[in-house]
């Protein structure tokens, strides 16, 4: 295919370039129009501002044109496969947008009184069943607003219980497959995080992680299925372990798409897990969030869960928002309000219009589709842990050896070939990692031709082509990005030109 | 079931080419007594139209403030949202991306975010600002840890002006982090001491303008005492639009700035999700939380965005990052960016007004009620009255009028004896005069 | 130019009159690609052999620096805060990072000297 010539403009065809608002500014102009204040006497106390704030004029239908244009500069689930492992990126109901959107949900304000919001009240309680139900739990905290978040919470209720038995304890054990905010998250609750090994299969080492398993151990946090797509087989051994070092099982359920509906982490001896409602329960990413990251506890943990909670009475529902109105000993508030009621509203929708069975069909199609690239890409690309894969498969860059071509340049040329890359360099447990999520929500079309693409590209790789890769993206907004420059001399706010000198 | 391509003759066929007979045989790392073979105690799936009307049911049984006079605030509040907003965050591209860790396919996103931040530093009046966090009270939390590791010390004043929540959520967030708590008393006054609080172990004083019961302060002088003693700044924002007529924190001399920003393109939602961010003075960008986006060019020479900055955050630098935050309030700072593109500087100006404007012709109107005084000399758009009952009975008895009539500041601060006839009512351009005159009958009924 | 010695974390110490001039190999900084950004200790600062003393980044990761030796910092180099390339382009000599009065010379003598050092970069691929 011949390259286009360049345009005047540097669009191209339905390729739009877009200008940033503060080069669109037309003084004076506003996209809203609002009426014009009554004068009269202010109340500001004399700290009213003075001077202009540098904001851009526009009328509407530039600000749509705008956001419309940049919007086509982005990948999303709605554009094609996104096979981003450990992201769930699975199709995004737009039932549960509308529903969110209901005046009677949407519009509440979160200090009403208690007795104009039962149905919210309802709701969150509804969707607290659910998740309660699915992973076998007694106790759930809807307060948290994203997995991370969830994580720090279920680790501050940890240690909440544990010093009210009078046990401070100091360390929290993390395998070093897994994600970021774990190690994080417990920095961020004061404890000291040890890393524990992983074994040739890709799981945790139970030997290395009982000799590590003392009573100065507060939690363990590991994720099931682990961030390498596998189930981690001897799960009961290891609580069992943990219990009898008088630690708790924190579990980061990222990754319960693989299990929803079939199998229940409270099975498991689990003892405190998030839900990240924005990847199994089908909330929207939003391209960075917002998320919730609901959190399930066992029956010891359930007094020190933070607040608020929904409380039934009676026949109606009770807001328990300060620990003098609670019977237990609560954390202590974690977020303002109540949590993230917008997210919850979607994830219930989603959750009923699957229902029981259709949870588990979720599981068994996510899995099967990720066992389905494992089956038809082992012999392409390398594998370092055999299957049975859980959602997600992992493979390692061994195949790209002596090629030339990186994880990171093969990713790119996937681009080029319509797909969103799958998630490179994690886990840290292999080399050049490429962690591919297809999720149930791909039909099986769309999967052979992702398969026919990575084997095309793995063949051209073989075959010495590596400027094709090296070049890669060709046919994006943008090419590939300086991220040296931009972090050796951070620009993070736009600033206007200097002016020009006169001639 | 809608939400699921695989046909049963696409199963058979991928089970063939895994080579097993069962969905089963791939479930066998899950140890044998965890496996359920029959599906969990739950309804079966539903249609959209059962699921909807079950939504409804639930819907029905609130009241919601876009149908009645409200005058609720205390930190999240109802300000009309343009019809673009909404209907531009559901575009696919946006509603269904995930963080930009690929740029090339993320430019929309990142440019939107280099947007917002360079709005937020602008009306904030700082240098810098992320691309969010959760919410206002987090970032108040944030701020606070983030101060602590600038200064190296562990002492950290709140103000009585502090929304309540954001005091809890600040003390529990750094309860296991050694960071030792000083929270004065509800300042429902006004007029506070701060800097006299303040010494060479201080690392912080957290404040916010306009503060929980609607008093503004110029912070200036508070701002000279924190950084004579080598202490930083901190102000909360909870109520952005008043940025449009208030002095900004930045030119007050403080250091962070931790905003809510829900009063910007976002629907109250029951509390959540809105979208914090912190503003913050280049000198300490190193030690900021969250995601970061900075403008580059790309091979070919042109512009273009990508996350920087990265070694701050959790994916590179675990245990030692800023912050375990990793998802945060994308598409909510979305539609917070569209809204005050829209409004621009004329209009995010006049927006304020017209709250302000509201707020003092419902102060002055209330003033006139016997039994009600107005606490406040100074508000921006939501002030604090007090009545002659308890205001929580005087809020239910609006209630069952259909009107919702403020916030009780007990609702919040409960078991104090002082604060039991306190009303936080707020206006915003929603508020009609018709509202107005709605609240103040059926004040003038109930008290 | 005195004599250089090495450590396993790959960082180098010049001593030139009693005082230790340290700095990462030139293999390091091709491990970690572009640098971006050194966070240097502040002068004055005392640290015992394998202390932390700075931080280095590239793009996508961050590595801790250890003190080679214990002392004390007398100096650090400035310029790497606006050209952390340096330390890519010129990594034993202008890409330095800081220098410290050694508290203890045995310490030195203890290290790898260039030969031993390039020996153990070769085990490592
Ligand atoms: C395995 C794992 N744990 C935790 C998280 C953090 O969740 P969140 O982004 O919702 O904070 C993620 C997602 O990014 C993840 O993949």
């Amino acid at each position: 295919m011949a390259d286009v010539d360049a345009t005047l403009t540097g669009n191209r065809g339905l390729a739009l370039e877009e200008a940033v608002i503060f080069e669109q500014d037309s003084p004076g102009l506003s996209g809203v129009d609002l009426p014009q204040p009554v004068p009269g006497n202010d109340r500001l106390g004399g700290l009213g501002r003075s001077g202009a704030i540098g904001l851009p004029g526009l009328s509407e239908p530039q600000v749509v044109r705008h956001y419309l244009r940049l919007s086509r500069m982005n990948y999303g689930i709605d554009s094609g496969l996104y096979p981003l492992g450990s992201c769930t990126m699975k199709y995004n109901p737009r039932l549960n947008e509308r529903l969110a959107r209901l005046p009677g949900l949407g519009g509440l304000h979160p200090l009403q009184p208690i007795s104009t919001v039962q149905g919210a009240l309802e709701l969150m309680d509804a969707c607290a069943h659910w998740l309660k139900v699915l992973t076998g739990l007694p106790g759930i905290t809807m307060a948290p607003a994203a997995g991370a978040h969830g994580e720090l919470v279920g680790l501050m209720t940890i240690r909440a219980a544990l010093e009210a038995r009078g046990d401070a304890r100091k360390r929290v054990l993390v395998p070093e497959s897994a994600h970021g905010t774990n190690p994080a998250s417990a920095h961020a609750c004061g404890y000291a995080v040890e890393s524990i090994a992983a074994n040739v299969r890709g799981r945790v080492d139970v030997g290395a992680l009982k000799a590590k398993l003392d009573a100065d151990v507060a939690a363990i946090m590991l994720t099931n299925p682990n961030t390498c797509g596998l189930f981690e087989n001897d799960i009961i051994e290891i609580a069992d372990a943990v219990h009898d070092a008088g630690a708790f099982f924190y579990c980061d359920g990222a990754n319960f798409n693989a299990i929803v509906g079939r199998v229940r982490p409270g099975d498991l001896g689990i003892d405190c897990m998030h839900l990240n409602l924005h990847k199994t329960f089908s909330t929207p990413h939003g391209g960075g969030g917002p998320g919730s990251g609901p959190v399930v506890l066992s029956a010891p943990l359930v007094p020190y869960a933070p607040l608020p909670m929904v409380e039934r009475r009676g026949d109606g529902f009770a807001l328990v928002e300060h620990a003098g109105d609670s019977s237990a000993h609560p954390l202590g508030r974690v977020k303002g309000f109540h949590g993230q009621f917008g997210m919850m509203v979607r994830a219930l929708a989603y959750m009923m219009s699957l229902g029981s069975d259709g949870l588990r069909q979720v599981a068994e199609d996510a899995v099967l589709n990720a066992n389905y690239l494992l089956a038809r890409l082992k012999d392409t690309l390398s594998l370092p842990f055999e299957g049975p894969c859980m959602h997600e498969v992992l493979f390692d860059d061994s195949f790209l050896k002596d090629t030339g071509v990186t994880t990171l340049d093969f990713a790119k040329a996937m681009i080029d070939e319509g797909f969103h890359p799958m998630t490179m360099y994690f886990p840290l447990v292999v080399h050049g990692a490429l962690l591919m999520e297809p999720t149930e929500t791909e039909s099986k079309a769309t999967l052979d031709q992702f398969i026919e693409t990575v084997k095309g590209l793995a063949e051209r790789a073989r075959a010495g082509d590596a400027r094709h890769f090296k070049d890669a993206p060709r046919l994006t907004p943008r090419r590939r990005l300086d991220e040296t420059a931009a972090a050796r001399n951070p620009v993070l706010v736009w600033r206007p030109p200097p002016p020009q000198a006169a001639e | 079931m809608r939400y699921l391509p695989l046909t049963d003759g696409d199963r058979r066929e991928m089970l063939a080419a895994i080579g097993v007979g069962s969905v089963d045989d791939l479930f066998v790392d899950v140890p044998r007594e965890a496996r359920r073979d029959g599906p969990v105690d739950l309804p079966e799936h539903l249609g959209e139209m059962e699921v909807e009307r079950a939504f409804a049911a639930m819907a029905a049984r609130n009241l919601s403030t876009a149908d009645v006079p409200s005058f609720l605030g205390a930190g999240a509040y109802g300000h009309h949202v343009p019809a673009a907003v909404d209907h531009l965050i559901q575009r696919g591209e946006f509603l269904t991306s995930y963080t930009p860790y690929q740029p090339e396919v993320s430019q929309g996103t990142l440019a939107y975010l280099f947007e917002f931040q360079t709005q937020v530093a602008l009306i904030t009046g700082m240098e810098v600002a992320n691309a969010s966090l959760y919410d206002g009270a987090t970032a108040c939390a944030e701020a606070v840890t983030m101060a602590a590791r600038i200064t190296k010390r562990k002492k950290v004043v709140l103000s009585g002006g502090l929304h309540p929540h954001y005091r809890e959520v600040t003390e529990t967030m750094t309860r296991f982090l050694g960071i030792e708590m000083a929270a004065a008393g509800p300042d429902w006054r006004g007029g506070e001491d701060l800097a006299s609080g303040v010494d060479d172990g201080t690392a912080c004083v957290v404040v916010q303008n306009p503060a929980f019961f609607g008093h503004l302060t110029d912070f200036a002088p508070l701002a000279e005492a924190c950084h004579a003693a080598g202490a930083l700044l901190v102000v909360v924002v909870t109520e952005v639009v008043s940025l449009g007529a208030v002095r900004p924190p930045g030119e007050m001399g403080a250091d962070i700035v931790a905003v809510e920003g829900q009063s910007l393109g976002n629907a109250l939602n029951f509390g959540g999700p809105t979208v914090g961010v912190l503003a913050a003075r280049q000198k300490h960008l190193r030690q900021m939380p969250g995601r970061l986006v900075g403008e580059t060019t790309d091979v070919d020479g042109r512009r273009g965005f990508v996350l920087t900055l990265s070694t701050r955050e959790q994916h590179i630098r675990r245990e030692k990052a800023t912050s375990n935050i990793c998802t945060n309030a994308g598409l909510c700072a979305l539609a917070f960016t569209i809204h005050l593109t829209l409004l621009g500087e004329v209009g995010f100006a006049r927006l304020a007004a017209l709250n302000h404007a509201g707020a003092v012709r419902l102060a002055d109107r209330l003033a006139g009620i016997d039994g009600i005084d107005v606490v406040n000399d100074t508000f921006f758009n939501e002030f604090t009255i007090r009545l002659p009952k308890p205001a929580v009975a005087v809020v239910d008895a609006l209630a069952d009028r259909k009107i919702l009539g403020g916030v009780p500041v007990a609702r919040l601060i409960p078991g104090r004896a002082e604060l039991e006839h306190l009303l936080l009512v707020a206006v915003t351009e929603a508020s009609t005069e018709a509202h107005i005159d709605a609240l103040t009958e059926a004040l003038r009924e109930v008290l | 130019m005195g004599i250089v010695r090495y450590t396993k974390e790959h960082e180098w110490i010049r001593v030139e009159d009693g005082v230790g001039v340290v700095g990462i190999t030139k293999y390091a900084q091709e491990q970690l690609g572009d640098i971006v950004y050194v966070e240097l200790p502040e002068v004055g600062a005392g640290m015992t052999k394998g202390a932390e003393a700075a931080v280095v980044e590239s793009v996508k990761a961050a590595s801790e620096i250890y003190a080679p030796v214990g002392g004390e910092v007398t100096e650090v180099n400035q310029n790497l805060a606006d050209n952390p390339g340096t330390v890519n382009t010129d990594a034993m000599g202008e890409g330095w990072f800081f220098k410290m009065r050694i508290a203890d010379t045995d310490e030195v003598d203890r290290l790898m000297d260039g030969v031993a050092y390039q020996e153990y970069v070769e085990s490592l691929s």
